[in-house]
């Protein structure tokens, strides 16, 4: 039985407003509390260790939530999940994590995702992650997301960390095959004393294979981020990485974009950026009636949109 | 309407104080259409700059229908009805031309959501549209200028509406300049466009941080024609008409 604040926890991560549509899992404190399987995709629990398996028959349309909440303090929990997105499948995946931490031990949930798409298919994978607490206990998120494209699949892989996760040590590791397209969006932001590392490695393993990486991050406070995307062309694939960060107060932003191309036919651009909110651009928002908070806020929830 | 009495302004460049106006006197009186004009660096811009309290300044008051507001913020003074579009507008990652306009909207009277039309933009094509770098100079300038027809404050500021803008456009913005201002407001455009200077009620002519002049076009035209037309301007002229995309 879901209590209100692990329904606000779902909405916060996951936008789910009661019962999920289509199939889902829900992690609670460690545990699995309520699942829905449908037909051409399954959702079962693994027997060797923490997490599920999520297996999308092939042709199937759809969409599974598996979103993880934490209530309890001075708790850590790691799951392995593995998703198979079936060939020509196209599948919205809303997995997330959201901690409310009411005491004054530390949070934790390491999730590693072990993702598939098969030939042709086409995946929407979003992950938010979000925390709060009360008595000042620690929210830690440590998500590694390992995705296989196979060739003519597409995945677009929306990863968001909302405000309240104290420390993060995030690892993507993608591999696109020929004709594969990755599109995937970071978007970050920190505040206070807190810490966010992200290190994402593409590898374009043949023709036609393509990668966009859009990494926008705000660090406000004292907080420290650091990025290393590394996009890597072994073929005549084609990619770009963006870094854009907004850094504020006394925080520190670390980018390291790294292209290596192994083909001469192979095209990588690089793109990063980090600098404060341009005076300009506050003054424009004022001149329509908006404080200078107001404003701050305004372009902060625009360019982490 | 509008007043800027004594307004002298002092900026820092470089760790120097540098003087930027002198004694403006401008009274705008609601109703009519001003244009401010003169050679570049003049003091144009920070004359409206100081209006909207974007500058701060070093001595002299801004009075606005009768009341002081030289310690009103920038904010303060939109909410109560003066806005202004900038000549070189910022743009923004992400946020997108319908956020703009809404937030002009949002301490505005009235609601006009035809602005992007008026000005020549089609809004499916624009309104989810970024202000970022994928958008023109001239498509920036030409949302800048709608955002201010979206507002629609009392007193309307046009920062060189036509820079950056093509000549087609530029009949339109200035069409939708002249037909969106109003009995009860005031506006004032700042440029050197010839057509410009035609609409308005008066031009005041701004020159080494003070205002040289001010009066009807047949009094001010035959002063600033030497800076305002170019040399060249003979050759761009085809049976009559600009054919060349001037910027002046």
């Amino acid at each position: 039985m879901l209590t209100a604040l692990d329904k606000r926890l779902l909405e916060e991560v996951a936008d789910l407003h009661g019962e999920p549509p289509g199939a889902f899992n829900i992690r609670k404190d460690g545990k699995g509390v309520e699942r829905r399987s449908l037909e051409g995709i399954e959702i079962k629990p693994k027997t060797d260790q923490p997490g599920i398996d999520v297996i999308v028959a092939p042709g199937k349309e759809g969409t599974v939530h598996i979103p993880v909440i934490m209530t309890e303090t001075d708790l850590s929990d790691l799951v392995y999940n593995k998703i198979d997105i079936g060939r020509e499948s196209d599948i919205t995946l809303v997995a997330g994590c959201g901690i409310h931490n009411p005491g004054s031990g530390k949070a934790q949930h390491d999730g590693v995702h072990e993702i598939i798409v098969r030939r042709g298919a086409r995946l929407i994978y979003t992950e938010k992650h979000f925390g709060e607490g009360e008595d000042g206990g620690k929210r830690v998120l440590n998500p590694k997301t390992v995705l296989v494209i196979e060739e003519g699949g597409y995945a677009e892989l929306e990863l968001v960390q909302i405000r309240g996760v104290d420390q993060t040590t995030r690892v993507t590791e993608v591999e696109v095959k020929a004709g594969g397209r990755l599109v995937m969006y970071e978007r970050l932001l920190t505040d206070k004393e807190q810490t966010a590392d992200s290190d994402v490695l593409v590898k374009l393993m043949a023709e036609e294979s393509t990668a966009r990486i859009v990494s926008r991050s705000v660090a406000q406070g004292s907080s420290k981020q650091s990025f290393n995307p590394r996009l890597l062309a072994y073929g005549p694939g084609r990619g770009h990485v963006e870094c854009d960060s907004i850094i504020m107060g006394q925080a520190t932003v670390r980018s390291v974009p790294e292209i290596w191309a192994k083909n001469a036919a192979a095209e990588l651009v690089h793109e990063a950026a980090i600098g404060k909110i341009a005076g300009e651009q506050l003054i424009k928002l004022m001149t329509l009636g908006l404080t200078e908070k107001d404003a701050e806020e305004a372009i902060i929830s625009g360019f982490l949109r | 309407m509008l007043s800027l009495e004594n307004i002298n302004l002092e900026l820092e460049v470089e760790e120097r104080r540098v003087p930027i106006l002198h004694d403006i006197n401008l009274q705008l009186e609601a109703g009519k259409m001003y244009a401010l004009t003169g050679p570049n660096g003049s003091g144009k811009s920070s004359v409206a700059r100081v209006a909207m309290g974007i500058y701060k300044q070093t001595a002299g008051k801004v009075i606005y229908n009768g009341e002081e507001i030289s310690d009103w913020s920038i904010s303060e003074r939109a909410r109560r009805g003066i806005g202004y579009a900038f000549q070189h507008p910022p743009r923004f990652k992400g946020m997108l031309v319908k956020d703009m306009l809404e937030l002009a909207m949002k301490y505005a009277d009235s609601a006009n959501c035809q602005v992007l039309r008026d000005i020549g933009l089609c809004p499916d094509d624009y309104i989810e549209r970024a202000l970022d770098n994928s958008l023109s100079g001239g498509e920036i300038k030409r949302i800048e200028i709608a955002t201010l027809l979206a507002q629609d404050p009392k007193v309307r500021i046009f920062d060189e509406p036509e820079a950056g803008i093509d000549l087609w456009s530029f009949e339109q913005l200035i069409d939708v300049i002249g037909s969106s201002h109003r009995e009860d407001a005031t506006t004032v455009i700042i440029s050197h466009q010839e057509k410009i200077l035609n609409m308005v009620d008066e031009i005041v002519l701004i020159k080494d941080g003070t205002v040289s002049m001010r009066g009807d076009r047949k009094t001010i035209w035959p002063q600033i024609k030497e800076s305002a037309e170019c040399s060249c301007r003979n050759d761009c002229r085809l049976e009559g008409e600009i054919y060349a995309d001037c910027p002046r």
